[in-house]
């Protein structure tokens, strides 16, 4: 391949392979373990699988590209993560960080989690140091942002998170290859915010938007949650269910998966109770590991849709 | 020290070798986060070598995980400190207290005027030695 060694230096180019298995780079990264591990665990969220499989990809042509000697300029991979809460935010940073380290991108691999509370100070010369104590932290990792546009306010503008901004967006241009920055929140206020910054909505490649879920992921989502905690639903639970997320789904604050959760822990308790107050004291695995229609229908969700049958079963 | 080799103070580790590149830096700070040691950078601009306890450069970096963070703060004391003598010094944790690990310069200034050795005689003709920098016959601020 005569334009590979134009560009490669004479020196090293007598070592440099002419060819390269693309998939042995990424096999020897272990990168299809964790992507398989996102899509077993986590349920819908198609875009942004898609976005982190072509990220990933990259990262390994970048590798290859290093190899034979051709430019490989890593590219800026700051994030920001928009979405409705309990959509996955979070937990998808945890895996990104994880990716990345795999590949080589980030050296640790590790996750630095701040709000404006971590990077603003009270008075004049706080907010500095305070920024950068978290950057030092998050370098070589992935520094995780939750609640981005707190950290600037329009109605005050002698606020100290305007400085905050300014320190993190130096870092982010000259240290690229240190720390990777995420930030997350909700969809129209983060938009209003790299409205009024508009630095850093440049110096963010990737903006990738968390879709709500659908019913049927929600349930998915739900069993998967208590198969963790070692929990079952029988048929009805399962029937009831279905109900109390099609209701949920309807009321206000509903928060996607965080929603699902707290149903699924006060569901815990009614089955507690139920078992506690059978007089009989015989119990199994079985019983303790079974959720019942009972202990979903007594939710106020679903006895809110029928004052009829307000009955409790517990 | 005394006869000021090749202009250059040599205390704590590297002090023979010519100065470390960010790279070396970085890679002896990887060893150090590898064993959990905590790093701090520390001034002065009297050399002496009874002069144990340099200033700190803002607080000793506890649970920072990689050496970016650590060489970035090197940086900025360089920017501040041009003309002093920097070091970085390890601590380990594991007894109980923090225990320098590791020491070693960062930053010298760029002219080095070496020690200067008095003999002192005292009762009995007893020989009494007292080194002293030629840089800290100034006041504090100017030696360098």
């Amino acid at each position: 391949m005569p334009t590979l060694s134009a560009t490669a230096t004479t020196d090293d180019a007598m070592d440099r392979p002419a060819s390269i298995n693309l998939q042995a780079i990424v096999h020897e990264s272990n990168v299809h373990e964790v992507l398989d591990q996102l899509d077993r665990e986590l349920i819908g969220l198609a875009p942004v699988k898609r976005r982190l499989r072509e990220i990933a990809a990259f990262l390994a042509v970048t590798r290859a590209r290093q190899q034979l000697g051709l430019d490989a300029s890593g590219l800026s991979l700051h994030m920001s993560f928009t979405g409705n809460p309990g959509t996955g935010k979070t937990t998808v940073a945890l895996r990104i960080a994880q990716i990345l380290h795999r590949l080589g991108y980030v050296r640790k691999g590790h996750v630095v989690s701040a709000t404006r509370d971590d990077l603003v100070g009270q008075y004049i010369g706080h907010t500095a140091p305070k920024t950068k104590e978290v950057l030092k932290k998050a370098m070589g990792g992935v520094l995780f942002i939750d609640e981005a546009y707190y950290l600037y306010r329009p109605e005050n503008e002698r606020d100290y998170g305007q400085e905050a901004i300014e320190i993190l967006l130096q870092v982010m241009e000259n240290q690229r290859d240190d720390l990777v920055v995420i930030l997350a929140g909700y969809k129209n206020r983060m938009d209003t915010f790299f409205r009024s910054n508009p630095g850093m909505s440049s110096r963010i490649a990737h903006h990738i938007d968390f879709p709500d879920y659908a019913p049927d992921e929600l349930f998915a989502i739900t069993e998967q949650m208590a198969r963790g905690w070692n929990y079952g639903f029988d048929d009805d639970a399962r029937a009831a269910l279905r109900e109390y997320i099609a209701a949920r789904v309807r009321q206000p604050h509903f928060a996607n998966a965080r929603s699902m959760r707290n149903a699924l822990d006060r569901a815990r308790l009614r089955q507690a109770n139920r078992l506690f107050g059978d007089t009989s004291g015989a119990t199994d695995a079985l019983a303790l590991q079974t959720l019942t229609a009972a202990d979903i229908r007594a939710s106020r969700v679903l006895a809110a849709q029928r004052p009829d049958n307000n009955h409790n079963e517990d | 020290m005394m006869t000021n080799t090749g202009h250059r103070l040599t205390q704590g580790q590297f002090s023979f070798l010519p100065d470390l590149t960010d790279e070396q830096i970085k890679r002896q700070i990887e060893y150090a986060l590898g064993n959990d040691w905590a790093v701090g950078i520390e001034y002065t601009d009297d050399p002496h070598p009874r002069n144990t306890y340099w200033e700190m450069f803002g607080n000793p970096m506890f649970d920072l995980r990689d050496p970016a963070g650590i060489l970035m703060e090197i940086n900025s004391c360089r920017k501040t400190f041009p003309n002093h003598y920097v070091r970085v010094t390890a601590f380990d944790s594991t007894q109980g207290w923090e225990t320098p690990r590791m020491s070693y310069l960062v930053n010298r200034p760029k002219a080095e005027p070496g020690f200067g050795l008095a003999r002192e005689e005292g009762p009995g003709r007893q020989v009494h030695y007292r080194i002293s920098s030629y840089a800290t016959d100034k006041p504090e601020g100017e030696r360098y």
